[in-house]
C-alpha cells in the first residue's frame, strides 16, 4: 500500500527490497492493533451478509406477514421472526440484512467519489500554487464553513422538489454526499503535495521533461496515498452516519427500500410497545461505524506512525 | 495583537460573501426558487406563478436577485418566511434563545467532562482508566446522534429509572411543561437533549485533551515543577493543564459545524423549539427565505468560531507570533 520506493528517480538497486521491508512493517504494525483486526473481521462479516442477503435473509424485506401481524409490531422470536417485525409486519432481520447493502454501498461509492474529487483538486492546488491554489482553497473554505448535514438536507430537498421524493434514489444520495464532502481530502492532499513538489525526485521528474499530469499522478500521488487511505476509511464511518441520519429524517433513502436510517424513522412512535424496532437498526449502525473507526485507527498507526 | 484581529476579520469578509453567493445559487436550483411551495398547489395556475415571478423580481438574472437579497440582508432584512408567515429575522430570533441554551450548556458540560476524562487518561497512559476512557471516546465518535437520542428517550422517558424506592422519568419533548417559569422543570427538560448533544464532543475533546496532555507531561518545565517538590495535583492542574488546553481551544472551535448538525437532529427528536427544528420544518415546504437565512447564519457562526479560535490561540500561546 504505502510504497516509499522513489518513483521517477534513477533506478535504485535496493528499491525492490525496500518496498518489501516497508510492506512488512505496515502489516506488522497493523497486526499489533488488535481492535483494528477485530474491526476488519466484523466488517468482513457484515459485508458478506450484505452481499448474500438474498440467500441469507429469512424473508423478503418487503413481505408483510399477514398471517400473524395484527397492526402492531411482532415481538422477537414470535411466529418465526427472530428479531420480530416492524410496524408494518415486515421481518426485521431481513430488512436489516438488506439495509446493510444500502449503508455499505452508499458509503463506499460516496467516499470513492469524494476521494477522486478531493485528491484531484488538492493535487492541482498543491502542485501549481498561486491563483489556482488560492481559488480552490477558498472553495474548500466555503464548503468547510457550511455545516454538512443542513447542506445535504437542503440539497436532497431540492431534488425531491424538482420531481418527487421517489427521485431520492441510491445514486442521487451518493452523488450529493460525494460532491459535498471532499474538502477535507482536498486540504490533506494539498498539504502532502506542497512538501512533495519540493523533493528532489519531483525535480528530477520535471528535469526529465515529464508532463505535469504525469508528474502529479505517477510520481507525486503514490507518495501521498497513505493519509488518503486513512482519511477515506474514517470518512466511510462518517458517511454511514450521514446517510442514516438523512434517511431517518426522511430526506435520504425512501421507503419501502430498507436502510438502517429509515427503519428508525417510525420507530419513535411505537417505542413504548416495540422497543426492538428502535434498538436493532441503531445497533447495526453503531457496530459497523465502530468497526470502521477502529480499522481506520489501525491503518493510521500502521501506515503512518508519525501522523498522530 | 489588535492588528492581527482586524486583519483576520477582514479576511473573513470575502469568505462570507462567497458562502452566501454559493448558497443562493444552490437554493435557486430548486424548480421554482422561492416559489417552490406554490408549484404543488393545484389552486395556483401557471399564469399566477408567472405573475408572482415578475412581481417578486424572480425573472431577473440570478446575480441581480442575489445582489438584491444581499442588499436587504445588509439592511437587516432576511426576507419573509412563507412557512411561518412572519419575517425570517423574527422567526430566527424567537428560536435563537432555545438553541443557544442547548448549545451553551452542552459546550460547558462537554468541556468539563471531556477535559476531566482527558486528564484522567493522560496521567496514567495505557492503564485501565486510560483504556476505558479511550474506548468510551471511540463509542462516542461512532454513535449516531439520532439513535442515541431515541435510546435515551427509551431508557429515561419511556421506562424511567427506579432507585431508592422512587421512580424517576424525565420529559422527552419540549422545553417546559407550562408557560410559567419553573427552574426545576426547565432543567428536567434540558437534561436529556443536552446530554445527547454533548456525547460526541465529550468523546472528541477527551481524546484531544489526552494527547495534548501527554505532550505537555513530557516537557522540561513539568519536570522542573515536579523537582521543585510541588504536589502531583498542582503540577498537572496548574502547570500542565494551562498549556495542554491551548490546542483544545482549536478543536472546540472546529466542532462548531458538528454541533450545529447535532442540534438539528437533537431538537427534532426532543421537539426542542430551537433553530434546528425551525430549519427542518422549513425544509418540508421549501421555505426559501428561511432556509437561506438559516444556512447563512450558521455558516457565519462557524466562520466566527474559527476566527475566535485563531485569536484565542495567538492570545493564549505566547510562542505563536501573530504578525
Amino acid at each position: 500500500m504505502a510504497t516509499t520506493a522513489v518513483p521517477g528517480a534513477l533506478p535504485v538497486t535496493t528499491a525492490e527490497d525496500e518496498v518489501h521491508i516497508e510492506r512488512h512493517g505496515v502489516w506488522k504494525r497493523f497486526r499489533r492493533h488488535k481492535l483494528a483486526i477485530a474491526g476488519a473481521i466484523v466488517l468482513c462479516v457484515i459485508a458478506l451478509i450484505a452481499v448474500f442477503a438474498k440467500f441469507l435473509a429469512p424473508a423478503d424485506p418487503n413481505y408483510i406477514d399477514q398471517v400473524h401481524w395484527q397492526g402492531y409490531p411482532l415481538a422477537p422470536n414470535v411466529a418465526g421472526h427472530l428479531l420480530g417485525t416492524d410496524e408494518n409486519g415486515r421481518d426485521l432481520l431481513s430488512r436489516l440484512m438488506f439495509g446493510a447493502q444500502i449503508s455499505l454501498t452508499v458509503a463506499i461509492f460516496a467516499v470513492l467519489m469524494e476521494i477522486v474529487i478531493g485528491t484531484t483538486l488538492g493535487a492541482i492546488s498543491g502542485y501549481y500554487g498561486g491563483y489556482v491554489d488560492y481559488w480552490i482553497m477558498r472553495l474548500t473554505d466555503v464548503f468547510l464553513s457550511i455545516p454538512l448535514l443542513p447542506l445535504l438536507l437542503v440539497l436532497t430537498a431540492i431534488v425531491s422538489a424538482t420531481s418527487n421524493k421517489a427521485a431520492l434514489s441510491f445514486g442521487v444520495i451518493v452523488v450529493i454526499i460525494g460532491a459535498t464532502s471532499w474538502p477535507g481530502t482536498a486540504r490533506l492532499v494539498r498539504g502532502s503535495f506542497l512538501s512533495l513538489r519540493e523533493k528532489e525526485f519531483a525535480e528530477a521528474a520535471r528535469a526529465l521533461g515529464n508532463k505535469d499530469g504525469r508528474i502529479i499522478f505517477r510520481h507525486l500521488l503514490p507518495n501521498a496515498v497513505a493519509p488518503i487511505i486513512v482519511q477515506g476509511t474514517l470518512d466511510v464511518a462518517n458517511v454511514i452516519v450521514l446517510e442514516s441520519t438523512l434517511s431517518f429524517l426522511g430526506f435520504g433513502i425512501q421507503p419501502p427500500t430498507a436502510s438502517w436510517g429509515n427503519m428508525l424513522a417510525n420507530a419513535e412512535a411505537n417505542m413504548s410497545i416495540a422497543p426492538w424496532v428502535a434498538i436493532f437498526p441503531g445497533l447495526c449502525i453503531l457496530i459497523t461505524v465502530l468497526s470502521v473507526n477502529y480499522l481506520g485507527d489501525g491503518l493510521r498507526d500502521a501506515l503512518d506512525p508519525n501522523m498522530r | 495583537m489588535f492588528n492581527y484581529v482586524i486583519r483576520r476579520s477582514i479576511q473573513a469578509i470575502p469568505l462570507l460573501f462567497l458562502i452566501s453567493a454559493i448558497l443562493f445559487f444552490i437554493l435557486s436550483k430548486a424548480p421554482g426558487g422561492p416559489l417552490t411551495p406554490y408549484l404543488q398547489n393545484p389552486h395556483i395556475t401557471a399564469a399566477d406563478i408567472a405573475r408572482l415571478k415578475h412581481n417578486l423580481g424572480l425573472d431577473r438574472p440570478l446575480y441581480v436577485q442575489y445582489l438584491s437579497w444581499l442588499g436587504n440582508v445588509l439592511r437587516g432584512d432576511l426576507g419573509y418566511s412563507m412557512s411561518n408567515s412572519e419575517p425570517v429575522v423574527q422567526a430566527i430570533l424567537e428560536r435563537l434563545p432555545a438553541t443557544l441554551l442547548l448549545m451553551g450548556t452542552s459546550i460547558g458540560f462537554s468541556l468539563l467532562i471531556g477535559v476531566a476524562f482527558g486528564i484522567f487518561a493522560a496521567v496514567k497512559p495505557y492503564s485501565i482508566q486510560d483504556y476505558l476512557i479511550t474506548t468510551f471516546a471511540f463509542f462516542g465518535q461512532s454513535m449516531p446522534v439520532f439513535w442515541l437520542a431515541l435510546m435515551v428517550q427509551l431508557a429515561f422517558a419511556v421506562y424511567g429509572v427506579t432507585a431508592f424506592g422512587y421512580h424517576f422519568a424525565l420529559p422527552s419533548a419540549g422545553i417546559s411543561s407550562s408557560d410559567t417559569f419553573d427552574l426545576g422543570d426547565r432543567v428536567q427538560h434540558l437534561l436529556l437533549p443536552m446530554l445527547v448533544l454533548s456525547f460526541l464532543n465529550i468523546a472528541t475533546w477527551s481524546r484531544f485533551t489526552r494527547s495534548s496532555m501527554l505532550e505537555v507531561i513530557k516537557t522540561d518545565y513539568m519536570r522542573t515543577a515536579t523537582a521543585k517538590g510541588l504536589s502531583p495535583l498542582t503540577v498537572i492542574l496548574r502547570h500542565g493543564l494551562k498549556n495542554a488546553l491551548i490546542p483544545v481551544v482549536t478543536i472546540v472551535a472546529l466542532s462548531a459545524p458538528a454541533l450545529v448538525a447535532g442540534a438539528v437532529v437533537t431538537e427534532t427528536i426532543f421537539a426542542w423549539p430551537g433553530m434546528g427544528r425551525l430549519f427542518i420544518n422549513a425544509l418540508g415546504q421549501f421555505d426559501f427565505a428561511l432556509l437561506m437565512g438559516y444556512l447563512v447564519l450558521i455558516s457565519f457562526l462557524v466562520v466566527l468560531f474559527n476566527l475566535l479560535a485563531d485569536v484565542a490561540y495567538a492570545w493564549l500561546d505566547p510562542r505563536v507570533k501573530y504578525d
